[in-house]
């Protein structure tokens, strides 16, 4: 595909032609999970009825087969992130997942009494509650990077929070609930002059923009495949090797080791020192095909497209009166979370969801972004590459019945 | 009436409406005409936590029956809850807790009920149970 055609792309998404409450499903809740294109339904469907066969263990021909094709797309999510090797690639159950194998390797390793961690206050609870209970655990200490009226973070508040005593700084590239894109290369930047390591929480950003692991030289990152057009139960783990090389292994089992014997077990090499257990090699084998499939688009043009979307949806909503967006900001991609004075959110969503239109209602697990601006949830509509300015239009009109309904 | 009559009383009072439209806006309007809840009992111990919306219920027991009092930050989950309150307020313990709720499944407004919803109903619908458990143990032992 030379030029982004947003038909061509839908035509790829079974899903999105069905109809929901009879009308014409209009889908904007992208950032909880996206939908899947026709080449990742069939490249499963394909494992199951063509190779399927348990990995790493067999001598015969099936196992050999998904053995390659899982390898394959640890070399494709290599890629897709730019990391130096596939050792630092490590297949787990999702972004949550991939945090918290971080908080308890790598705390168990570096992290001691007095320690502190950073995370900031936009922050998703995933990248809240595996820190906190690391934090029980080693006896270290979490501080809050604030953000401003707008929801972004205030630089120079970080600076001053930063010291000697900092081993991690935890940030998620794209704040969930608010679409703001934190300035990640200067967090990543100044943690390095004080020493400390660096978690980029991915899970809003792969798939809306082009990221180079070696580039930001990030310590982790995270990302999950059911947001980036991949199965769920699926996610990565980025890490730079010698970091995964001395952190101890999250979970003990089949895969991971060397030799056993019950005086003592050998663990064996990244990345499968991490991947304990039967993995979820379909999920993964799903993702690889995922990513074919936005490189085949292209992830420079989706982005483009998708910040075109984003600008005409504020627009658009923005002539609603009584209508707040929370979190403005230059840097955004690909959601707009809102309120309309006097209404709910939750009624709000209810009759979107008559007339067919999908939004996220509620704190979108980020309660503490919530309390900064001093509400307790939000409406949030959430874009893909394959939503339309139509579909905006449809969110624009269902506001309009909302309000009518309910002021 | 029993709670039953009064379910199909509701059931009846629906069935004029074709459209989820007109379903909704009745609701709305039920909801806006819910007897007002004392703010003072906005207390956390009255506080039902959906992570969707918020519900207060509070319960008194007079001369073998109990009244509930209640409310919500959404409208529409107020709508229901004034219907549940027509069901349940002014009944014994006893038909409080032999009622089955078949109501809002009649009336297609069921995905109200749902548990994955977390508009606090579903919690609301066990606390008024409980009240009824409660008050039943308290006076009528």
């Amino acid at each position: 595909m030379n030029m982004f055609d947003v038909e061509k792309i839908r035509e790829q998404f079974p899903l999105l032609t069905q109809k929901v409450n009879g009308k014409n499903l209009v889908y904007l809740d992208n950032g909880a999970t996206v939908q899947k294109p026709l080449r990742v339904i069939e490249k499963i469907k394909e494992i199951y009825t063509e190779y399927n066969s348990n990995i790493h263990r067999g001598v015969h021909y099936l196992s050999n087969k998904t053995t390659e094709a899982y390898e394959n797309a640890r070399e494709t999510v290599r890629n897709f992130i730019n990391a130096n090797s596939t050792e630092e690639i490590i297949f787990t159950k999702g972004t949550t997942d991939a945090i918290n194998l971080v908080a308890f390797s790598f705390g168990e390793k570096y992290i001691k009494k007095g320690d502190e961690i950073l995370i900031a206050e936009t922050e998703h609870h995933s990248n809240i509650v595996p820190w906190q209970m690391m934090c029980e655990r080693k006896g270290a200490k979490i501080k809050v990077i604030p953000a401003d009226n707008n929801g972004e973070l205030i630089l120079s508040e970080y600076k001053k929070l930063l010291n000697k005593r900092t081993k991690l700084v935890a940030v998620a590239q794209v704040a969930n609930s608010l679409g703001i894109i934190n300035p990640i290369e200067d967090i990543i930047y100044e943690a390095r002059k004080t020493g400390a390591k660096t978690l980029i929480d991915g899970a809003q950003a792969v798939q809306h923009k082009s990221v180079d692991v070696q580039k930001l030289d990030c310590d982790f990152y995270a990302f999950s495949g059911h947001k980036t057009y991949a199965e769920t139960g699926i996610g990565i783990l980025y890490g730079k090797k010698e970091l995964l090389n001395e952190m101890p292994p999250y979970q003990g089992g089949g895969d991971m080791i060397k030799s056993v014997s019950f005086e003592k077990t050998e663990y064996t090499d990244l990345p499968l020192k991490f991947e304990a257990g039967t993995s979820n090699y379909v999920g993964a084998i799903s993702l690889g095909e995922a990513i074919n499939f936005i490189n085949s688009v292209g992830i420079e043009k989706i982005e483009k497209y998708e910040t075109e979307l984003l600008k005409y949806a504020e627009e658009k909503l923005s002539l609603i009166n009584g209508l707040t967006i929370y979190g403005k900001s230059k840097n955004k991609t690909s959601a707009v979370s809102f309120l309309l004075k006097g209404i709910h959110f939750y009624d709000t969503g209810m009759i979107l969801d008559k007339l067919g239109i999908a939004v996220r209602t509620g704190a979108h697990c980020a309660e503490p972004t919530m309390k900064n601006f001093g509400i307790s949830g939000t409406v949030r509509a959430s874009f893909a590459m394959y939503n339309t300015k139509e579909e905006i239009d449809k969110l624009y009109e269902g506001l309009l019945k909302v309000k009518n309904m309910l002021l | 009436m029993t709670t039953q009559e009064i379910q199909n009383e509701i059931i009846e009072e629906f069935s004029v409406f074709d459209d989820w439209m007109d379903k909704y806006e009745y609701l709305i309007e039920i909801g806006n005409t819910l007897e007002l809840y004392d703010e003072k009992n906005k207390k956390p111990s009255n506080l039902i936590q959906g992570c969707q919306s918020r519900v207060w219920l509070d319960a008194e027991y007079k001369d073998g029956k109990i009244y509930f009092t209640a409310d919500s930050d959404a409208i529409i989950t107020k709508g229901i809850i004034a219907l549940l309150i027509r069901i349940f307020s002014g009944k014994t313990p006893d038909e409080i807790l032999q009622t089955d709720l078949f109501f809002l499944d009649k009336i297609g407004l069921k995905e109200n009920l749902s548990p994955t919803r977390a508009n606090g109903l579903v919690s609301m619908i066990k606390n008024i149970k409980a009240y009824a458990t409660a008050f039943k143990a308290k006076y009528e032992s």
